[in-house]
């Protein structure tokens, strides 16, 4: 299965705590390719895809932040009108849920991801895998 | 061998023999503080008894409640009953407001009172060859020295720790191999969680064997969840400094219910309301009448503290009246939108779902909102939102059934409420009226 790593990080909604959370990557030299913030009122949770996702989850952890690897599908977007509806198109014919996704851009103007997170990820690469997605792999961005 | 019982003679007493004991001990006691104490004499004349009219136990009941507000007439020598050159220690114990309720020690009082701490100990299983790191406060509070003078009675070596410090707490008993420790039970949660922070293995790194913890209720959750994690026998220790301190109520290995050592004091249970006697099993304010103290004695004493009595006798052995772990302090309840809420009764319901740590914080404000909030648990957390709203959702409705109030539920990050060292603060007013 081609399942990608996604930090996500539970945070009180308070001012500041974005730019906790993101100096510790910037102090740790550790690239962020997308993110994604959902909050509810109270709480937020925030989602990075990253260059270094198990040197990221130590320093996260190191620093009491409440962190947890999410394992998620990537599937290439085409950067054309249209691009991100054939996807999420293809991803519900298979009656499949989205409950969180970001978007990787790998190149700019060429290359993009669609990076999301589905509550069954096994029955979810079942119903997609041969679908003829590019899907993206961990090897392609991970340094570490 | 083990030693079972530090004063088998007294523990084991027959009931029969332990009530005439009582009765021998009360008539002493009522004699002396309406000869000596002008206060009680007044009290009594008011009520209209006097000494001769106790024949048997049940005769106190004519007799007048001693309040925290008579600690406060003629204060602070007025209640003493023996003249001060008697007197060898003050304690105080923090009123909400003003001036600390103060009590007053004969060296006879020091030693009774270390007796039933020696008691207490040999009952839960330690031995002279245990080491207590007894980290509650030193100094005008008797937690920590009433427990420190048992301790030292029964044998045991003592390190007088003091409560915060947590570093160093957790140091001494890796240096020393602490076998007990003596906190209350917020803090040795605190201490528990960083413990397991630093990656040590209770029941390896560290030595412990038991841990008495008091001078605040908890629930059988905390109990639990504390024996699990310091991989200890947690045993419910009750006591207040009007009544000498530690030591009053202890549990024995059996662990349902707290004795009461009753050949020290005279147990009643009372409804707070009017006074009068509980049905026995039902919930009431305990009512203590102290019968060795020499120093200042207190007739009927208001602990403020809900309980109710354990009628049945104890596999133990032991004679003396069990009574339920302390369900919450008169003055700790609040009231929101009409109902009565315990503090207690939040924390129940808390530590028996899973996903939440072991801080909690109640907030009132606004017109009678009330907002819990909850840590949650570190190794709860997967990542996914969806399983954050469920549980906010699932601690919404089990506190709503429980209380019959819907509190706004808000959930933080673990280690972000303030723990006190000491007794927790669970409960922030912030409403005016």
């Amino acid at each position: 299965m081609e399942a990608v790593p996604v930090l996500s990080i539970f945070a009180e909604n308070k001012p500041g705590k974005l730019e906790k959370i993101t100096e510790v990557l910037a102090k740790e030299g550790i690239n962020i390719l997308g993110f994604s913030i959902v909050s509810v009122k109270d709480f937020g949770v925030i989602k990075f895809l990253v260059d270094k996702p198990e040197k990221a989850y130590q320093k996260f952890k190191e620093r009491g932040f409440t962190v947890a690897k999410v394992p998620c599908l990537g599937i290439e977007l085409e950067d054309r009108p249209g691009g991100l509806y054939e996807v999420v198109k293809l991803i519900s014919s298979k009656e499949i849920n989205i409950e969180s996704a970001l978007v990787y851009v790998a190149e700019t103007r060429k290359k993009a991801y669609f990076v999301f997170e589905v509550e069954d990820l096994d029955s979810a690469w079942e119903k997609l895998k041969g679908e003829g997605a590019n899907f993206l792999r961990a090897s392609d961005f991970i340094k570490e | 061998m083990e030693k079972r019982y530090f004063n088998p003679k007294i523990e084991l007493l027959p009931r029969e023999e332990l009530g005439a004991l009582q009765l021998k001990k009360l008539k002493k006691i009522i004699n002396k503080v309406y000869k000596r104490v002008p206060h009680y004499r007044k009290k009594f004349e008011e009520a209209g008894v006097k000494p001769s009219h106790l024949k048997t136990l049940e005769d106190i009941r004519h007799f007048p409640f001693t309040t925290k507000e008579d600690l406060f007439v003629d204060y602070p020598f007025g209640l003493l009953a023996e003249p001060l050159e008697k007197v060898v220690r003050l304690h105080t114990s923090s009123g909400t407001t003003g001036k600390p309720k103060a009590l007053f020690f004969s060296r006879k009082d020091v030693m009774a009172q270390a007796e039933l701490i020696a008691r207490s100990l040999v009952m839960s299983g330690a031995t002279s060859g245990d080491i207590l790191q007894n980290s509650m406060t030193y100094g005008l509070f008797t937690g920590a020295l009433v427990m420190h003078y048992g301790a030292e009675l029964l044998g045991m070596l003592v390190i007088p720790a003091g409560p915060g410090n947590t570093e160093r707490q957790i140091e001494l008993m890796r240096t020393f191999g602490t076998t007990c420790i003596h906190m209350t039970p917020s803090y040795a949660l605190y201490v528990a969680s960083l413990i397991q922070e630093k990656g040590l293995k209770p029941g390896k790194d560290l030595k412990l064997k038991r841990a008495y913890l008091g001078a605040e209720p908890y629930t059988e959750e905390t109990r639990r969840k504390i024996e699990e994690m310091l991989k200890v026998d947690v045993f419910n220790c009750y006591g207040l400094s009007e009544m000498g301190g530690p030591g009053v109520g202890f549990e024995c290995p059996v662990k349902e219910g707290l004795h009461l050592w009753e050949d020290a004091f005279l147990v009643e249970i009372v409804n707070p309301e009017n006074g009068e006697p509980v049905k026995p099993g039902e919930v009431g304010e305990l009512v203590l009448t102290s019968l060795n103290r020499e120093a200042m004695p207190l007739i009927r004493y208001r602990t403020r503290d809900l309980t109710r009595f354990i009628p049945e006798p104890c596999s133990c052995g032991r004679t003396h009246v069990r009574i339920a772990r302390i369900l919450g302090r008169a003055d700790d309840m609040f009231i929101v939108r009409g109902v009565n809420i315990f503090p207690q009764q939040i924390e129940g319901v808390l530590m028996g779902i899973k996903g939440v740590a072991q801080n909690y914080q109640i907030i009132l404000e606004g017109y009678d909102e009330m907002t819990v909030k909850v840590e949650i648990d570190r190794d709860f957390f997967d990542g996914r939102i969806e399983r954050l709203l469920k549980l906010k959702e699932e601690i919404t409705e089990k506190l709503r059934q429980a209380i019959q109030v819907r509190p706004k539920v808000e959930l933080v990050e673990p280690g972000t409420l303030p723990v006190s060292e000491g007794k927790a603060k669970r409960v922030i007013d912030k409403r005016t009226l």
